[in-house]
């Protein structure tokens, strides 16, 4: 199976349809300027509550964009090609989740200094933070790919898939925001090897559930 | 009959039916016996704690209905993996049946943990680690039924649940040492398997009736379940209908 080939379809997809990204990314600005302007002015207030809020909008928009990472394939019938005919499934649906992942989770540990400093944290937080976001956001993509994998077929599947999806986030949350509170407080690297953790043990039980629910999706045997 | 074959003969709805009839009356009736003796154990005759007083009544009600809760999902998780290897209809059945009590009981422990908490604890809630995590389970469940009514097609819905059952059998472990690796509010385990109970015998004893009651009655509630819904799937089969059916004078149905 030609790993290229796969990587070169999904990179040719996303750029014909780049709204895909740019919509998630817009919808996290939108988010953090919402929060900037609903809290109160003091700027201690914004950062105690800055590492969760930060996570809590990574989270919904990677849930944005988890929303449509099987959906048009699964309209168009590519998707159900690609199941049945490819030697192995596992890796078109691995190269898709990577392929998501490279342009909702890296590209906002890439804005995470743009986000800290519009959240009101400290500048010495940035540095940690775009580590935790690195570490923990292939955990939200291939976890995320789960639920979207099962909800593909449903016409509005948009909040069933946050329904399945968001406890599986939740550890992925628990440790991110310590992440970055660890480096406001007493330094600590736990969290980060918690984050990869969640990470690792994603990548090693994600794609497969993920294969089983598109085939399950597509009423495959 | 050797093991296999016992195996194969629990995933046959008729003979599932006819063996569960004796196992549903001994759960029933069990489950009536210990709840009752171990409500009036607990609620009336064991003594009061010596820093919560009367308040640590609720743990006979709470720590049975959370221990329950997540081994009724354990059950589900199981009966996932049983359809997915075994392709086993009875699983899908099995699912469907543990999901209302297991939801309730969810529940149950949460309000009672509530309510526990609030002249122990001075607060009704706190997003501690196994607070959280029940939480997850009961977010679980509701996840996994509004996904069986959201899709029409039986079998789908029976692979779909049974794969969101498995993987969010994750969070068991997670539920259970959430208060080993976190020390924010939640105390650590009453029982263990394998320590002594730090409590005195008066207090640990109506609460194993307890649990044994409310397992019990988990067992009957999801066997009866099962029943009818064997019942309902299986409704043209002969069996079914001679079960239903009175016997006419000519003997026909």
């Amino acid at each position: 199976m030609n790993i290229g080939a796969l990587w070169v379809r999904e990179w040719r997809v996303l750029m014909r349809n780049r709204s895909a990204i740019y919509n998630p990314i817009a919808f996290m600005f939108l988010a953090v300027m919402l929060f900037a302007v609903g809290s109160p002015v003091q700027d201690n207030a914004r950062g105690e509550y800055g590492a969760a809020v930060l996570w809590l909008i990574v989270l919904l928009t990677n849930m944005l964009s988890l929303d449509s990472l099987f959906r048009r394939d699964y309209d168009n019938g590519v998707l159900e090609q690609l199941m049945t005919t490819a030697p192995v499934p596992l890796l078109a649906v691995l190269v898709r989740i990577a392929m998501q992942w490279l342009f909702s989770g890296l590209l906002m540990a890439l804005l995470a200094p743009l986000l800290c400093v519009l959240l009101g944290l400290p500048v010495r937080v940035i540095g940690a933070t775009m580590l935790a976001l690195l570490l923990g956001t292939p955990a939200l993509s291939l976890l995320g790919a789960i639920g979207a994998s099962i909800t593909v077929g449903f016409a509005r599947g948009g909040v069933l898939l946050s329904l399945l999806v968001l406890p599986l986030f939740l550890p992925v949350l628990v440790f991110g925001v310590s992440a970055v509170n660890a480096s406001l407080g007493q330094q600590s690297a736990a969290p980060f090897y918690w984050l990869g953790f969640l990470s690792m043990l994603a990548l090693s039980l994600g794609p497969f559930a993920a294969t089983a629910g598109l085939k399950i999706s597509l009423q495959m045997q | 009959m050797s093991l296999t074959e016992l195996w194969h003969k629990l995933g046959s709805p008729r003979w599932f039916y006819q063996m569960s009839t004796h196992w549903v009356w001994g759960f029933g009736i069990a489950a009536i016996v210990l709840l009752l003796a171990g409500l009036l154990w607990g609620l009336l005759i064991a003594p009061p704690d010596y820093q919560q007083g009367h308040s640590v009544r609720i743990m006979y009600v709470h720590v049975p209905a959370a221990m329950v809760a997540q081994s009724i999902y354990i059950g589900m998780g199981v009966a996932g993996f049983v359809l997915f290897v075994w392709r086993m209809k009875l699983a899908d059945v099995a699912i469907a049946a543990c999901l209302p009590f297991g939801m309730l009981l969810t529940a149950l422990a949460l309000f009672s943990g509530s309510v526990w908490g609030r002249p122990t604890w001075g607060t009704w809630w706190e997003w501690d680690g196994r607070t959280v995590s029940t939480l997850v389970l009961l977010f679980l469940y509701i996840g996994i039924y509004a996904l069986r009514e959201a899709i029409p097609d039986a079998q789908l819905r029976a692979r779909a649940s049974a794969l969101v059952a498995m993987v969010g059998t994750i969070n068991i472990p997670v539920i259970k040492y959430s208060v080993e690796w976190w020390h924010t509010l939640h105390q650590p385990a009453s029982f263990t398997l394998t320590e002594k109970p730090t409590m005195p015998p008066e207090m640990y004893l109506p609460l194993l009736v307890m649990v044994l009651g409310v397992y019990c009655f988990a067992g009957y509630n999801i066997l009866s379940r099962m029943r009818i819904e064997i019942l309902r799937r299986e409704q043209g089969t002969r069996w079914v209908r001679a079960l239903v059916t009175a016997p006419t004078l000519t003997g026909q149905r």
